[in-house]
């Protein structure tokens, strides 16, 4: 018995860790990448279309599970049979790789000056002067709509903050429609697809952003209070039992046709198409005041970076340059409706509903989520701690003000800005 | 054996031990020590330096982690406490009633109610989430059938309830054990035991309470130490019934997952092992403290009714 006990102890407070294997080849370059989503497009059009260019090398896309990708991708650089490519987690998972000397520092790579420097900020050192990874798509923030439940209650689309709310009340007073379909039960919808979808336009994009990050503001300023106060109004008009729906309840509730709006990252574009019966239009987060300067999340996701320790360096070189050029950007863009190239040539896109998200970039100042550059390390994490708190606020257990002073207090137990 | 005055050396005692030695070191001793090791360090300027206690002065000092760790602690103890109140019970009863020598299909029964302990917590945790689930789940409609619809909320999601949620859920899936076990100690009540209490006229409910209930109070016990072990090593349920920030608002954060968030980072946190350690360290102090409790205060007084 006490051996079983003992065995059980231990085997409780033992921790095993996991290691990958991979394999090279001389005249090959792999792929590593946590998008196995993604690997009938590497295969059947990206690659064909990169080789047919580049007679002589040979590319392989190898991907790893999500979950598995940072701990697998780590595990293989230690033992030096990682892939010749690496795809590149925006920010502090990749600068950490970076600083380790895994990834090998681009900024002069032939192709780099298609990208603006936003593009480029989720892949730089903190003072901006190495870029190691070349930006590959990003994510928009918005809401998705089921058109025929707007047509058939004649509601129009929603554009300042007032019309958004009369929209809610009329789909609420008819009563065939949930008016919003987000559950606070996984956390990350509230903060992503709430906070960080409706935020910019009250703290007005990459300068709040930035003064944040410089210290000038601070989370208990109005500007960033404000969004939080949003949130508290959506709960009438979220479905009965919203507290433990998942993000795939709230996902197939939009799509089944029984939820009006669906506050969306693009991403969803491609799983929404092929599921949603109805027709489907899409719109920026609405405005405080009509003609107020509208600021979109356009959060910079993926990038790809060379392994330092690469064989191939030169042959993966010509790679990323192809991946940073137009034409890279055009196939990736149209066979992932959703995730936008970051190149500054315009891209063509066939899909409707990504047109709409894109166009927004035109009429709408860009940023990125506020927590994710600088903000994102350290403990308590503050984008963390931001879908906890978003969470709290929609559920009403917590006050906007108490929730932007809980993260404000955690940012300062550990940020200090450079002053 | 008598004593030889010279004993040769027994090799074979150490060529039989070996391989139950060796494989034990290496995948139980090992980590454990490499454990406690690792929560003495820190990695500074990305090499590991030794700074002693410093990382259990954060864990204690620093209000960022000893809220989150006293929270941990005592969600964990809650958890422990509807196990011992709820499962426990249910099982000595669950064995009580198999064992009856009148019951039909015990042998159904018993392996009905044993089949969710061999169930994956993976299972478990989303069968009940689905069940549960204000959408799709059957738990709103079954409790309309009965008129109950207006107690029905979405308890996974509420901060009041989660806990005592998830509790029931590992309660359900887990009452197979101390039902089995009580159950095999009962029926290893000697017959004269039995038949003398009924000579004295000791039957029915008071047998129970009074010579079969005496009789199993070691297995209860054991059964208290497995389940207190059990349940401060618990993790997986959670996990996958809430996710890794074990919500809402750490409403459901046990010393599992917050160890899991601490060691390998959740999202945007980085992992840190060395504060990941400490965490593990506490919880292996925890649990030793708990059993020596129960080994030295507990055990020492149940060994009085042996046959």
């Amino acid at each position: 018995m006490t051996t079983k006990l003992l065995t059980a102890l231990l085997l409780g407070t033992s921790i095993l860790g996991s290691a990958g294997m991979a394999y090279a080849q001389d005249v090959t370059l792999n792929i590593e990448s946590w998008r196995g989503d993604d690997l009938a497009i590497w295969k059947d059009k990206l690659i064909p279309a990169f080789e047919a260019k580049n007679p002589g090398i040979k590319v392989v896309f190898a991907p790893s599970a999500p979950t598995e990708y940072d701990a697998a991708l780590g595990a293989k650089l230690a033992a030096g049979s990682a892939g010749d490519l690496i795809t590149c987690r925006p920010f502090d998972k990749s600068l950490e790789l970076f600083k380790k000397g895994n990834l090998a520092d681009l900024s002069a790579l032939p192709g780099m000056e298609n990208f603006s420097d936003v593009a480029k900020a989720a892949w730089q050192t903190d003072d901006g002067k190495a870029t190691f990874c070349v930006p590959m798509a990003s994510v928009i923030h918005g809401f998705i709509y089921n058109k025929d439940a707007f047509d058939q209650l004649g509601i129009k689309v929603p554009t300042t903050n007032e019309e958004f709310y009369a929209a809610l009340d009329k789909i609420k007073a008819d009563g065939t429609y949930i008016p919003m379909a987000m559950g606070t039960k996984d956390l990350w919808e509230a903060a992503t697809m709430g906070y960080q979808n409706i935020g910019p336009n009250y703290w007005k994009g990459e300068e709040g952003r930035t003064a944040l990050i410089k210290g000038e503001q601070k989370l208990t300023d109005p500007q960033w209070v404000a969004p939080f106060a949003e949130l508290a109004k959506w709960k009438p008009y979220l479905g009965d039992g919203f507290e433990a729906q998942t993000y795939p309840d709230s996902q197939n509730l939009f799509t089944l046709g029984r939820a009006a709006i669906y506050p969306a990252g693009s991403w969803e574009i491609a799983l929404f198409n092929t599921q949603a019966q109805f027709k489907m239009g899409a719109f920026p987060p609405p405005v405080q005041k009509a003609g107020d300067t509208c600021y979109i999340s356009d959060h910079t996701d993926i990038g790809m970076g060379l392994n330092a320790a690469s064989k191939n360096a030169d042959a993966a070189k010509t790679f990323l340059s192809w991946v940073a050029s137009p034409d890279f950007a055009t196939i990736y863009a149209n066979a992932l409706p959703g995730f936008f190239s970051l190149n500054n040539t315009p891209v063509k896109m066939e899909d409707p509903l990504a047109q709409e998200f894109v166009s927004w970039r035109d009429k709408c100042k860009s940023t990125i989520r506020s927590t994710y550059q600088i903000l994102g390390r350290g403990t308590p994490n503050l984008e963390n701690e931001t879908w906890v708190e978003s969470a709290n606020v929609i559920n009403g257990t917590v006050t906007p003000e108490a929730a932007a002073k809980k993260l404000q207090d955690g940012l300062d137990s550990w940020y200090k800005p450079a002053k | 054996m008598a004593a030889a005055p010279k004993r040769p050396f027994r090799w074979h005692i150490g060529v039989f031990l070996a391989p139950a030695v060796l494989v034990y070191t290496a995948i139980m001793i090992l980590p454990l020590a490499g454990t406690l090791q690792l929560s003495l360090f820190r990695n500074i300027d990305q090499s590991q330096v030794f700074v002693g206690l410093a990382n259990f002065r954060t864990l204690f000092g620093d209000p960022n982690w000893s809220v989150g760790f006293w929270n941990a602690l005592r969600n964990n103890v809650w958890f422990f406490i509807i196990h011992m109140l709820v499962q426990n019970p249910i099982g000595v009863l669950l064995a009580a009633l198999l064992s009856s020598p009148r019951l039909r299909f015990s042998a159904f029964y018993r392996t009905a109610i044993f089949v969710p302990t061999i169930l994956s917590f993976v299972i478990v945790g989303f069968a009940w989430k689905l069940i549960l689930s204000p959408l799709w789940g059957v738990a709103p409609n079954l409790m309309d059938l009965v008129g109950l619809k207006s107690l029905f909320t979405p308890w996974l999601g509420k901060e009041q309830y989660a806990l005592t949620t998830l509790s029931l859920i590992s309660v359900w899936q887990f009452v197979g054990i101390p039902m089995m076990l009580i159950y095999a100690a009962l029926l290893s009540i000697p017959d004269e035991v039995i038949e003398a209490a009924e000579c004295d006229g000791i039957t029915g409910m008071s047998q129970f309470w009074k010579i079969k209930l005496p009789l199993i109070l070691p297995s209860i016990g054991i059964i208290s130490i497995l389940t207190f072990v059990g349940n401060f090593n618990a993790f997986d349920l959670i996990y996958t019934a809430q996710g890794a920030l074990a919500g809402p608002n750490y409403s459901t954060d046990i010393l599992g997952t917050f160890l899991y968030r601490a060691f390998f980072g959740f999202q945007l946190q980085i992992g840190d092992p060395n504060m990941g350690a400490a965490i593990a360290t506490m919880m292996f102090l925890i649990i030793l403290g708990g059993v020596c409790v129960y080994l030295f205060l507990v055990q020492t007084r149940l060994r009085r009714y042996q046959f």
